[in-house]
């Protein structure tokens, strides 16, 4: 509504000012959540810790954002920092693959991505919500650069092999007609006197009002062809100028096959919380981050690290580690603490001296199965041919959905789309084929989407995170009974270790939850630290 | 993810029939995950390919990783009773995630034969259905 307030309200800031001045600053805080500010994830600025007993030494286990930042705020806090990383490069699940990159994965398929130069693929994460305060403070602080990734594109294709005859249909078209038809449903049963049971009179006027102009439709209130659904839908014959400018209405979809379709799972999808716009990318890559946080770490890092052992006494931690980089020496590092970000799918399985409790629920985390597929086309025919421009296509074949680079837009020349991104049965049976199969299977299902795909493919690459020898998984799935039963001890201090990452948050699976993770786990380590001094 | 396996969790279990289509929406952006149709499989082999060769590898050797590892289906004396494969399916374990949600009482009975009479093992005792719906658990996914 484009006068939704009156004009003598107060602004925005004359309310807030007065508020505080009455009910001071958690009053302040509260009412600007109210109104819409401050929203975000439990991220309340970065922690000041300062006054480290000098020569404390805490061992970091894993170079990925929570291990890093870890490290990150801890040397500020005075603390003598070591990180040990399994890798031969830092980031951990932070990553970007460009040609000429080499993948080898569990089972010793290896693939050699042969994107063009500027192109590349994030296998990992790839988008970033706007209320993910944590990661994206650190972006700034890091200076990393971060552009717009377009999550919802009206012009995207939905397809379903078992609706309107297998044929794709365009965001729009399914959305506006799906709520035009609820719409149109719910005035009449208003009209009809259906509601006047549950709802009172004036209720049933502004409901009436909102379905008008929310379903678009007609002063008969009905969904009908024409002007106000096209300008929703698109029109068969688009608005032009001169002479023949008139636009033509398209048809409206059968009612019953937008119902039936399913498809309207994929207007919710964008509806969470996560997927809200704004979203964001760093500019080249999500590999930025990491290479942004790495820059601020990176004498602290030895990378080639096995770790087999973590022990510990009264006295500090003992880590034992295998230096792949030097014949496999076996070695140990000591510190008063240690901070583990070891996934727990691999961490569950090291000789790590903790308590029974904290031992069962590093053990009680099962982690989820993922695959993803980069392909590079010779040209960006779905904007030249289709007009998408970023956003995600659906489908309920294997490969779920088609995505289209939010960087890019307009250039010559060849580019590489997400053309697959798979979790569950899907991401489990891909993962079990050769990188061949995959590609191959990837390419059929796409063309139900884009018939271009064969005549345009250049080369592609899968990443099947159930085969990547560092985390044996892609991330943590809780259950509500494990949750119940370990999450706070899988979170506490056992004596001188405590945990961190995204298994260790209740934003899993997201880099926010790492860096959430790992700003609670080094606070009340070095309030510990300080407690014991 | 979270929802997906909550979902197929609960069709499975009450026959409930999906529309056309049944694209779920999963958890963060393991999020952006969506069910793609669960294959039909008709018996342990399939399940095996399907499911299991994921991580396990096709030969049934499992994988060595950083430090930690897919244990090896092959001539793994831990196979010798049908149960413990059978609960370690449906729950899980460590890093694996549990199938009960997935599989249904028969695949996860086919599954389990399946492994204990290939990649070397010939155990001649077969695990029935009813033994499975015994053991199921009752495990949610998180609501998100």
């Amino acid at each position: 509504m484009p006068h939704a307030h009156p004009p003598t309200a107060p602004t925005r800031r004359q309310l807030l000012t007065r508020i505080g001045t009455l009910a001071g600053s958690a009053a302040l805080y509260q009412a600007m959540t109210t109104l819409g500010h401050a929203m975000g994830t439990d991220f309340r600025g970065p922690p000041k810790l300062t006054g480290a007993k000098r020569g404390t030494r805490v061992l970091v286990l894993g170079s990925g954002l929570a291990g890093m930042l870890s490290a990150y705020e801890l040397r500020k806090a005075g603390y003598d920092v070591q990180i040990l990383e399994f890798q031969s490069r830092s980031g951990g699940r932070n990553i970007s693959l460009r040609g000429g990159d080499t993948v080898t994965e569990l089972g010793g398929a290896t693939q050699k991505v042969g994107f063009a130069p500027g192109n590349y693929i994030n296998p990992g994460p790839w988008r970033i919500p706007y209320h993910h305060q944590g990661l994206l403070h650190y972006c700034r602080e890091f200076g990393v650069q971060l552009e717009p990734f377009v999550e919802l594109n009206h012009n995207s294709w939905l397809h379903s092999t078992g609706a309107f005859g297998g044929k794709a249909v365009r965001y729009r078209e399914l959305a506006s007609d799906f709520n035009g038809f609820t719409a149109e449903l719910l005035a009449k049963a208003i009209d009809q006197h259906k509601l006047d049971e549950f709802v009172s009179d004036d209720e049933r006027a502004h409901i009436r009002q909102a379905m008008k102009s929310w379903g678009a439709l007609n002063k008969d209130m009905a969904y009908t062809k024409g002007n106000t659904s096209s300008l929703r839908r698109g029109f068969e014959k688009p608005q032009g100028g001169g002479i023949d400018g008139a636009p033509v209405p398209s048809d409206l979809f059968a009612r019953k096959d937008v119902m039936e379709s399913g498809l309207w799972n994929w207007i919710a999808f964008h509806e969470r919380l996560d997927m809200q716009t704004t979203m964001f990318q760093p500019v080249g890559g999500m590999d930025q981050i990491g290479k942004g946080f790495t820059r601020q770490v990176k004498d602290l890092i030895t990378l080639n690290c096995k770790v087999s052992s973590i022990h510990q006494d009264d006295h500090g931690v003992t880590v034992t580690y295998t230096d792949t980089a030097h014949g496999d020496a076996v070695r140990t590092a000591q510190a008063d603490y240690c901070v583990c970000t070891i996934p727990l799918s691999v961490l569950s399985q090291l000789d790590v001296q903790v308590t029974d409790g904290m031992k069962a629920a590093i053990a009680a985390v099962p982690y989820a199965s993922s695959v993803k597929m980069g392909l590079e086309f010779k040209r960006r025919f779905w904007e030249e041919d289709d007009q998408i421009y970023g956003g995600i296509s659906f489908t309920d074949q294997q490969i779920s959905q088609i995505s289209y680079p939010s960087h890019g837009i307009f250039s010559k020349g060849p580019a590489v789309l997400l053309g697959g991104y798979m979790f569950g049965p899907a991401a489990y049976d891909f993962a079990g084929m050769t990188p061949e199969q995959r590609l191959q299977r990837a390419l059929d299902q796409g063309m139900a989407i884009h018939p271009q795909y064969r005549k345009e493919f250049s080369n592609g690459v899968s990443f099947a995170w159930s085969r990547v020898p560092w985390t044996l998984g892609c991330c943590s799935m809780w259950t509500e009974e494990a949750r119940k039963t370990h999450y706070k001890t899988l979170c506490s201090i056992d004596n001188r270790l405590v945990l961190a990452g995204e298994h260790a948050s209740y934003v899993g699976c997201w880099q926010e939850g790492a860096i959430l993770s790992a700003l609670d786990a080094v606070t009340r380590l070095h309030k510990r630290a300080l407690g014991a001094a | 993810m979270r929802k997906l396996l909550l979902m197929t969790s609960l069709f499975i279990t009450t026959g409930f029939v999906l529309p056309v289509v049944a694209p779920i929406a999963a958890h963060a952006d393991s999020a952006s995950a969506v069910a793609g149709k669960m294959q039909t499989m008709p018996d342990g082999e399939a399940v095996y390919r399907h499911v299991c060769q994921s991580c396990h590898m096709p030969d049934g050797k499992g994988a060595l990783g950083a430090g930690a590892k897919f244990p090896a289906l092959a001539g793994n004396p831990k196979l010798q009773s049908a149960q413990y494969p059978a609960y370690v399916v449906l729950n899980g374990f460590g890093g694996m995630p549990w199938f009960s949600g997935l599989l249904n009482d028969q695949q996860v009975a086919n599954v389990v034969n399946y492994i204990r009479t290939h990649f070397g093992n010939h155990y001649p005792d077969t695990l029935k259905p009813e033994d499975v719906s015994e053991i199921r658990p009752h495990l949610s996914v998180e609501e998100e």
